[in-house]
């Protein structure tokens, strides 16, 4: 704005005589807004668009020194305090004070809460990070003593006593557990869960809203209610205690997760694909099989692997169902069997030092276990369905074309050895020929030179 | 005369509206039929659970009566149980963890959806969720090995100088002025519980205000701007009341959940059964620790009486979670989320 009048008040004004062609030129340069026009003397200032300001970061910096010295005045000299947790509180509230005051002495009062409230956001958005990496650090910190030794992985905890050593005993018998009851858990949860999303999603009826209820309400199940239920059943009916109980258990605590999540995903598959199927003559059951699930791909294997991985960590339904043991029991449909997170609960509780070492060290592998499984689960559902990678891209890219390719072959009543060479053939042979210099195959064949089909040259 | 005819032949049987009916080949009814089934068998468990859990559990409370309520001790053997002591101490274990989450989610939430750069809130987000996925047991590692003996001061601290004005804060058995007093007083308390319970709850709770956050109309937010609103006045004016539905939907989720948490809770408290409003103080209960401490050694009885207190616990979160389900979805925000 403040340009505009500069420029409007450089224009020369009627009458006025030029008095060399510089200043036309000047004059004329100050009137027309060419590209390379340089803006004029006295035009406004450039802006900061920075999100930071300087003078923010001076007043955060100076409260924090501040804080922390009087905090530390308060704790040595003055006041009888103790404990590391008490300074940094102390210290963060003289902080916020000190802060607040430093604003308030140059600007007025809607500004400083909203440097303080910008302040406190930050803080505790980092507060909650902290304590996730203080929770995953430590834990992987205390367990990787066990870790180094090699017999943790590869034996069980049969031959090992409560005063042995780190290097006798191991937890591969609560791995194998885990994955024996995960697998029956997965059986059981990912046609179920699938099947009645996909009912959710095709079939909208009152019966789907009541269902779609009761999953939503299960989500939030408790575990151990999910772990007393399948109790309840063994118990009525006489059963004993076993892994594929705990599976089912897990399976009672995985299903509304893999529903929820799966309906959401299939929600979002595009209506006109579904449409389009449907159109072309297709049943519902066929559309669902070829084109609704082959489009949420990645969104349903994210839901199947967030279920698992939560499955995984659970140990109130198998602590209830399976029991703990120390040996391998490879079959679950007798006797109890172990999982990662029930061994260390069961190494926990024992006040032998060794035993908190090798329930810490399971408790690193567990969680490694679960973050990996997340990570793979947000690697692959990263899109929205419908949406490929450029890798897919490619691939779709040339399918489709060599699909085109059949497809004018058969119109022209092309047949044999030349649909062959038309099929997926053509594009990489001319490409490679081009590479190794040498004749195109359409030039060692003139018949099909000839031919209207024209080669694209990529 | 021609148009009479012509108006008397347009009156024919043909202007009748004909029912319309879809013809279902065998293969689509088939498929409707087993996917029908899937979401019957799914209901199905899920009733079950809570049927099953009545019915073994029918017994114990006709023995127990109206006392089943009321009563703080938990004997079952005796006849003399009831989940008063132990209902109480979950929902202690839960306002605590709700006054610890509440505040971290709303901050985290308001921060990855306003404050945070554009190029690091997927990883933030990623990150939060992650927090959600890792397993309770390891919390209560943790919380146990880790936190307690660092909250301990604090629980001192709170004790001296505002339990004498605010008896949650009092301690049994604690004297301030005793310099060989020692701290284990504190060690197994709601206060520890809550919080590593909190750690849990936060991030779904923050999930849900964030997903809400990131709704609020850009328009509003751009007018509020452009009206001259401070990033706070534009955050309190349009964010907040948009997200109200959010916020309070997300804390009752937590709330739920947090009800429900077993191993967390039962490695770091050590369980009594009266009612212990004192946060501070070590001994704490909730039904689900109560239920994995009890289950190994409980007679017949003893179970049903476990199963009894499993469904209150079930129960109660199935109305938390229903209250927060219908929160959302008539807010102003649930209409367009899913």
């Amino acid at each position: 704005m403040t340009g505009l009048l500069n420029r409007t008040e450089a224009a020369p004004q009627h009458g006025d005589d030029p008095q060399s062609e510089l200043e036309v030129a000047a004059v004329k340069s100050t009137w027309t807004r060419e590209a390379n026009a340089l803006p004029p003397a006295g035009a406004e200032p450039r802006r900061s668009t920075a999100t930071i300001r300087v003078v923010d970061v001076i007043r955060l910096i100076g409260s924090a020194s501040a804080a922390i010295g009087l905090t530390s005045w308060l704790y040595f000299f003055a006041l009888p305090l103790e404990g590391e947790l008490g300074f940094t509180l102390i210290s963060y509230g003289l902080f916020l004070l000190l802060f607040g005051t430093l604003t308030a002495f140059d600007e007025n009062r809607p500004t400083v809460r909203d440097r303080l409230a910008s302040v406190v956001m930050h803080s505790l958005a980092f507060l909650l990070l902290l304590a996730l990496f203080s929770v995953v650090v430590y834990t992987v910190g205390r367990g990787l003593e066990p870790l180094g030794f090699l017999n943790f992985f590869t034996q069980d905890m049969s031959n090992a006593g409560p005063l042995d050593d780190l290097d006798r005993g191991g937890i591969l018998h609560a791995v194998v557990g885990t994955l024996i009851m995960i697998t029956i858990a997965l059986i059981l949860t990912i046609p179920l869960g699938i099947l009645t999303a996909i009912f959710l999603t095709e079939y909208p009826s009152r019966f789907a809203r009541f269902v779609r209820t009761i999953v939503e309400a299960m989500t939030a199940l408790p575990s151990i209610v999910a772990g007393l239920f399948v109790y309840a059943i063994i118990v009525q009916f006489g059963l004993t205690r076993s892994g594929f109980a705990a599976a089912c258990a897990i399976t009672v605590m995985m299903l509304p997760i893999v529903v929820r999540s799966a309906d959401v995903v299939l929600r979002l598959v595009p209506g006109n694909l579904k449409e389009a199927a449907r159109a072309l003559g297709a049943s519902t059951w066929r559309t669902v099989w070829t084109v609704t699930m082959p489009t949420a791909r990645s969104g349903l294997t994210t839901a199947v692997i967030l279920g698992t991985a939560r499955g995984i960590g659970e140990t109130s339904p198998v602590l209830l169902t399976a029991g703990a043991t120390t040996f391998f029991n490879f079959n679950p449909f007798s006797g109890p069997m172990t999982s990662l997170p029930l061994t260390t609960f069961t190494f926990v509780k024992s006040p032998e030092l060794n035993f908190i070492a090798r329930g810490f060290g399971t408790a690193a592998v567990l969680m490694v276990l679960v973050v990996v499984l997340f990570l793979i689960a947000r690697a692959i559902g990263g899109r929205g369905p419908g949406q490929l990678s450029a890798r897919q891209q490619r691939a779709r890219t040339r399918a489709s074309r060599d699909d085109d390719y059949r497809f004018r072959a058969r119109d022209l009543g092309l047949t044999g050895s030349k649909q062959l060479a038309l099929s997926s053939a053509p594009n990489s042979a001319n490409r490679r020929a081009r590479l190794w210099q040498r004749p195109a195959p359409s030039e060692s064949r003139p018949e099909d030179a000839a031919s209207p089909i024209a080669y694209e040259k990529d | 005369m021609a148009l009479q005819s012509e108006v008397a032949l347009s009156e024919g049987p043909t202007d009748y509206p004909r029912t319309l009916s879809t013809k279902v080949d065998r293969p689509d009814a088939a498929f409707r039929w087993v996917a029908r089934s899937g979401g019957t068998i799914v209901v199905t468990v899920m009733t079950l659970v809570g049927l099953f859990l009545l019915i073994r559990g029918f017994e114990a409370i006709q023995a127990a009566g109206p006392n089943f309520i009321t009563e703080q001790a938990w004997d079952p053997n005796s006849g003399n149980f009831g989940i008063a002591a132990v209902f109480m101490g979950t929902l202690f274990i839960a306002l605590t963890a709700i006054f610890f989450a509440l505040p971290l989610s709303f901050g985290t939430a308001l921060y990855i959806s306003e404050y945070a750069p554009q190029k690091i809130k997927p990883l933030l987000i990623t990150t939060v969720d992650l927090m959600a996925a890792i397993p309770s047991i390891v919390y209560g590692l943790w919380g146990f090995f880790f936190l307690s003996p660092l909250v301990l001061p604090v629980s001192r601290w709170l004790t001296t100088y505002i339990g004498p004005w605010f008896p949650p804060f009092s301690v049994q058995g604690f004297d301030p002025d005793d310099p060989l007093a020692t701290l284990t007083v504190f060690s197994a308390s709601t206060f520890i519980a809550g919080i590593v319970v909190a750690l849990m709850v936060a991030p779904i709770t923050s999930s849900i205000m964030r997903e809400v956050f990131q709704q609020a109309p850009l328009g509003e937010r751009e007018g509020a701007l452009a009206l001259g609103a401070t990033k706070w006045g534009m955050i309190s004016s349009v964010v907040l009341p948009f997200g109200r539905g959010g916020i309070i939907g997300g804390t009752m989720l937590g709330l739920g959940r947090s009800l429900g948490e077993t191993i967390a809770v039962f490695l770091i408290i050590s369980p009594v059964f009266v009612i212990q409003p004192r946060i501070l103080e070590k001994g704490a209960n909730s039904i689900s620790a109560l239920i994995a401490l009890r289950y190994n050694e409980a007679s017949g009885f003893e179970i049903s009486a476990l199963m009894a207190a499993g469904l209150a616990l079930f129960i109660v979160t199935l109305i938390v979670n229903f209250g927060a389900s219908t929160i959302i979805a008539r807010s102003r925000s649930g209409s367009e989320s899913d």
